[in-house]
């Protein structure tokens, strides 16, 4: 438990709602989903903007493909009802026809194709990264580690706060909203705002699913492999992210909770961090043996 | 597919069978070498598959309608619900419902041959399905993960969860199981492939066989290539679990990626084999109830042909979270994008036959209509998905949920009981009230899209598959979807009672074709219920109109 790291988190989040807002829409929690949700979360990379504005499209093209199919249907019904017509017609081909609703879905694939490969491109090609971490999953819980010569050097084991640890934070004066249940965490990783992040992700047991919904990251995490991805993060805050994998029992309780700060205060937290963690290498090692896999 | 002109009335003979003993009790059904009967017990074995699953998926809806945890006490409990529900739903309910059942059924009827080609294998084919889920209850009662019984690994059995994070024997019985059904599937598919190929009716070209044989024909060259595939995966599995091998196991040099690359390359041709026999009889029950041969008749068969072909070189677009190369993922997203042209073609062709036709709404026909939207609605979620990119937000969310139940639960089982509405009067000799049908098909439509329309939406918020309790700004989407299917379940109840009363009850006789000029295929010609044995005198096809 760390009292330290979640007083940071607050610390950054009564920042966060000091600064100027864009969009109404942010009046809701960022970085977790909210109630009756319809779309993405709000996205808060580019990644995730690409990804949103990609989907968007999406959902225009076949919202009106299914409207003209369902039209369609429904005009076919009434039109030749044998009410209407009941002698059926014997045409059984239309060359002409068959070759439009062949060329016509091709031409439509291949103008989403177009912007979908070059989001494809920009999500698995990353810039130089300005910050490189590791993540592993475990069962259930992941742990990260921030490499020395980026001024880390230490291990943070991240697992959910289960009802009895929550609820002793929340009789700490915690709102309920900034412990949300089966997203708040012990541990939050923190990492600063307008930098380019490299993850590396891998697992010690079973397959576990990286999962950053607001960043539009996510890739699986398997042992004897280590999976990348990057991300640059525009907005300071607190964004939850959730095991995409199934990995057994507690699957549903491993949540990822990335705390995204100034530049000056993640240098402060770092140090901070260095000193707290420090003795965690005897805590690496538990987890890595915590959960005996048998034979 | 008209032959009603060229058919030749002689072929029918009601007294036909007169001259073979009837095997009648145990005889009958437990060694049984007729297509009809094995049809009918693979019909059987669906509707207890499909009770069971059901239940499963009932409890799953329960469970999730509020957040917290109360119907199962643990993660895993669940699991092995969801689980259970996906390979009882795939393997021993769609499967046998479609191709063991209505294939065995009405395959040698429509292209007028007299049984399949080795009714003794036909035998083995049932019961080794049905064995396979013997063995996949038996499961739930042994231990998996450490503590808990049942497989609880998902229907994909990814490794390493269902080799080290499964030590106990659950997993072992799930493995033979599969392997049991997929030989039971592989023997099957051997026997329709021989039994299209070589025991059409004279006259009976492969460009005249009604669209269901097509689907049948296409589905067991499917079966035929992709079983192996998953055979050698999860054998793979079996001797990783218990004889020291590491194919799967980055500790001993193996790769957890190749069981996923093995498992898609059979799972996704398996998509394609629950979806196309659904294609065929919707294909059948359109032209039936338009009074109107099917349009583009050539362009339906060769656009499942192409369905199947492109079938098999789409699977890792299931891993695009593995970690697969910028390359790789640009190529499956756009051969996955490639099958939209095909579906697209049927879609537009059923709309083409049902244009110009005196369409008349029976319950079949309510059914296979209620197909055409929703399978465009699965179809069009298909294509948001096949880009990798969005798909890296969209995995293994109720998105993905919501996508593949519009194809399966809305695609494959509307299809399945739109043949039950179409196919009920020729199997059993007796109506269905189409008021009856008609009430189901709208619990079914309702109930089905309140349960997973809902699910984009969740998906879209990030909302994980597999999980047994969820962040509490879910619960309202997931409330609404567990009313959805207590919807659909009430429409389930009321079609168990619908065929009790039909068949045992009511009992008004069909005739040979209770659905009019419309009905041209072969199996309207014979009597309802058909003769034990028919075509004695093969029927003589003259001509198709298409």
């Amino acid at each position: 438990m760390s009292m330290n790291a979640r007083a940071g988190a607050k610390m950054a989040l009564s920042g966060l709602a000091a600064a100027p807002l864009a969009s109404p829409a942010c009046a809701e929690a960022i970085g977790q989903p909210h109630p009756w949700q319809l779309g993405l979360q709000p996205q808060v990379t580019e990644i995730g903007e690409r990804i949103n504005s990609l989907h968007n499209g999406l959902l225009v093209i076949i919202t009106l493909i299914t409207v003209f199919v369902l039209a369609l249907i429904l005009y076919t019904l009434f039109r030749f009802h044998e009410a209407r017509n009941p002698v059926p017609s014997r045409t059984t081909h239309n060359t002409f026809l068959e070759i439009v609703w062949t060329i016509v879905p091709v031409m439509i694939l291949v103008g989403i194709a177009i912007p979908s490969f070059s989001l494809l491109r920009f999500k698995l090609v990353p810039p130089p990264a300005d910050i490189v971490m590791k993540a592993t999953g475990s069962q259930w819980l992941w742990t990260y580690d921030y490499p020395k010569d980026q001024g880390g050097g230490f291990t943070i084991v991240s697992k959910m706060l289960d009802e009895k640890e929550r609820g002793e934070l929340i009789a700490k004066g915690t709102s309920p909203e900034d412990a949300p249940r089966l997203l708040a965490v012990d541990n939050e990783v923190v990492l600063p705002v307008g930098k380019i992040i490299k993850v590396e992700v891998t697992s010690t047991d079973v397959i576990h699913g990286f999962n950053l919904p607001a960043f539009g990251v996510k890739v699986n995490a398997i042992p004897g492999r280590n999976n990348e991805v990057w991300f640059k993060v525009d907005t300071e805050g607190l964004y939850y992210g959730q095991c995409t994998q199934i990995c057994g029992d507690q699957h549903s309780e491993m949540p990822l909770a990335f705390h995204i700060v100034s530049p000056e205060r993640y240098s402060e937290w770092l140090k901070e961090a260095k000193a707290k963690f420090a003795s965690n290498g005897a805590s690496h090692a538990r987890v890595a043996d915590a959960r005996p896999l048998a034979p | 597919m008209a032959y009603g002109a060229a058919f030749n009335p002689h072929a029918e003979h009601p007294a036909s069978d007169s001259h073979a003993a009837h095997p009648t009790g145990l005889r009958r059904w437990l060694f049984s070498t007729n297509h009809k009967d094995i049809g009918t017990l693979y019909l059987a074995l669906a509707i207890v598959g499909m009770l069971i699953g059901g239940t499963f998926s009932i409890l799953m809806r329960i469970n999730l309608q509020s957040p917290g945890h109360h119907l199962f006490s643990d993660g895993q409990a669940y699991n092995v619900i969801v689980t259970g529900h996906g390979l009882i739903m795939i393997f021993f309910v769609i499967m046998p419902a479609l191709i063991g059942g209505f294939g065995n059924w009405f395959v040698p009827l429509m292209i007028g041959a007299p049984d399949m080609a080795f009714p003794r294998m036909n035998n083995l084919s049932f019961w080794f399905t049905a064995g396979g889920m013997c063995l996949l209850l038996l499961s739930t009662q042994m231990e998996g993960a450490p503590g808990a019984n049942g497989v609880g690994a998902g229907w994909t059995l990814y490794a390493p969860f269902s080799t080290l994070g499964h030590p106990g024997p659950a997993v072992d019985f799930g493995i033979l199981a599969l392997h049991t059904a997929g030989a039971g599937s592989i023997l099957g598919a051997i026997n329709f492939i021989t039994t299209i190929l070589n025991m059409r009716a004279p006259g009976m070209t492969l460009h005249r066989m009604p669209l269901f044989v097509w689907s049948e024909l296409v589905t067991a060259f499917l079966l035929l290539l992709s079983l192996p595939v998953l055979a050698g995966a999860i054998t793979m599995l079996l001797t990783d679990r218990n004889f020291g091998t590491t194919f799967y196991d980055p500790a001993g040099g193996g790769d957890p990626i190749l069981y996923q690359h093995l498992f898609w390359f059979f799972g996704h041709p398996e998509v394609y084999i629950m979806i196309l026999p659904a294609f065929g009889i919707v294909s059948q029950v359109i032209s039936t109830f338009s009074r109107k041969p099917i349009f583009g008749y050539l362009g339906m068969a060769y656009a499942m042909v192409s369905i199947a072909v492109i079938g098999f070189v789409v699977w890792a677009h299931h891993m695009f979270t593995a970690g697969l190369s910028l390359d790789t993922q640009r190529y499956f997203t756009a051969a996955t994008m490639v099958i939209a042209v095909p579906t697209g073609v049927k879609i537009f062709s059923w709309i083409a036959t049902m244009w110009g036709g005196s369409i008349r709404l029976h319950a079949p026909m309510l059914w296979a209509i209620g197909f055409l939207f929703l399978f465009t609605v699965g179809g069009v979620t298909g294509v948001v998905l096949a880009n990798a990119g969005v798909d890296h937000v969209l995995h293994n969310t109720y998105y993905v949920v919501a996508h593949f139940h519009y194809v399966l639960s809305l695609g494959a089982v509307f299809g399945i009981l739109c043949g039950w509405y179409y196919w009920f009067p020729k199997m059993t000799g007796y109506v269905i009230p189409d008021w009856m049908g008609k009430t189901h098909f709208w619990f079914a439509f309702i109930g089905s899209n309140v349960t997973f329309f809902p699910m984009h939406f969740l998906g879209l918020a990030g909302m994980p598959r597999h999980y047994f309790d969820y962040p509490d700004a879910y619960a309202h989407w997931h409330f609404v979807a567990s009313i959805g299917s207590y919807i659909f379940a009430a429409g389930m109840i009321f079609f168990f009672f619908a065929n009790l009363y039909a068949y045992f009850i009511r009992k008004q006789p069909a005739g040979n074709n209770p659905w009019g000029a419309g009905a041209t295929t072969l199996e309207w010609t014979l009597s309802s219920p058909p003769p034990f044995h028919q075509y004695e005198v093969l029927p003589r096809i003259t001509g198709g109109d298409h």
